[in-house]
């Protein structure tokens, strides 16, 4: 194993990069190729790194698989960041009483 | 009545998230326990990095011992989204305001201190952010080194629940852009797809997990963008 300090010393590097550069340089970006492809990011990033982690984290995936789709309907319906995060534990917690004796 | 000080109101306006964080980032503990890391290395990387996602890259770039490389591409492209908002804040800065402030308000640019930040008046008072700071991030970093030491404590099917949290903080932010923009929602969806196949299919499911989101996301979102450019007058 790689030493941690330097792993976390790249990782603030970086990400103080992206978020400072941005509030230093004015210019705005006018590739249009560019700014599309920085839009669209977040949110497959965040979509690739849910699946498949969210079946592997909890003890039984079925439980996993649940968090997913109560996590996406809580979301559509309007819920906010916390009660999303919270829906998805909950329903977790409870089909584990049953699913793991 | 008084009116607060920009810096009381950056607190007040904090609070709520500092709650929401302390509960998400305990989930950010587990993994980092589970990545062999101590308690006093998940609060510095939370104090320092202030990103669920981009953290939890991070921690498994950590758990695979993956090359230092690795973990400055991961770190840019789970983190790009907040290229994008600092490049939207940038618009609500005073022109004149001094590079200090800019280098300090740069700090903790997340999704939900830059959804505060966005929603006061242009231009932008620092000391808003910074009273906000102040309260958001000792409570990310915090909850975080709880989750290293109470993961230990917790019965298993209550950290099972617990380690989700973060995934739900994750499709709270998809969805609902993907409910109002049918394209994010294609791609929100053949992201989904496309990382399950990756994790099982031949070769590609050798790659170490940080690498597949890299690759899948770069090619995602080049194909979205070529094929979906966003129109010109849509910041956001």
């Amino acid at each position: 194993m790689n030493n941690v300090w330097i792993y976390l010393a790249v990782m603030f590097g970086v990400v103080y990069a992206v978020r400072v550069l941005p509030l230093l340089i004015r210019k705005p970006i006018r590739s249009r190729f560019l700014r599309s492809f920085l839009y669209y990011v977040p949110y497959i990033t965040l979509a690739v790194m849910t699946v498949p982690s969210i079946f592997e984290v909890t003890q039984s995936p079925i439980a996993g698989a649940a968090a997913l789709v109560v996590g996406i309907v809580a979301a559509w319906l309007g819920a906010g960041l916390f009660p999303v995060a919270l829906c998805c534990c909950g329903v977790v917690f409870l089909l584990e009483l049953f699913l793991i004796p | 009545m008084k009116r607060l000080s920009p810096f009381v109101r950056g607190m007040r306006d904090g609070v709520p998230i500092g709650l929401g964080y302390l509960a998400v980032s305990f989930s950010l503990g587990i993994a980092v326990k589970n990545a062999g890391m101590t308690a006093w290395q998940g609060f510095v990387m939370s104090w320092l990095g202030m990103a669920s996602a981009g953290e939890y890259a991070a921690i498994e770039v950590i758990r695979a011992g993956a090359p230092y490389w690795e973990m400055a591409i991961i770190t840019l492209v789970t983190n790009a989204r907040y290229l994008l908002m600092s490049f939207a804040l940038s618009q609500r800065l005073d022109p004149k305001l001094g590079i200090g402030h800019r280098l300090l308000i740069g700090y903790s640019v997340t999704d939900e201190l830059f959804g505060i930040s966005i929603a006061q008046e242009t231009p932008l008072v620092p000391r808003y952010c910074y009273g906000a700071y102040l309260v958001a991030i000792p409570c990310w970093a915090t909850g975080t080194a709880l989750g290293v030491v109470a993961g230990n404590l917790l019965p298993a099917r209550i950290v099972s629940a617990l380690s989700v949290a973060l995934f739900g903080m994750f499709l709270a932010v998809i969805v609902p852009p993907a409910k109002k923009n049918r394209i994010v929602g294609l791609f929100v969806l053949l992201g989904f797809g496309a990382s399950f196949a990756a994790s099982r299919l031949p070769w590609i499911s050798s790659l170490s997990s940080g690498t597949r989101t890299i690759l899948l996301t770069v090619l995602l979102a080049a194909a979205a963008a070529a094929l979906f450019p966003i129109r010109e007058d849509a910041d956001e």
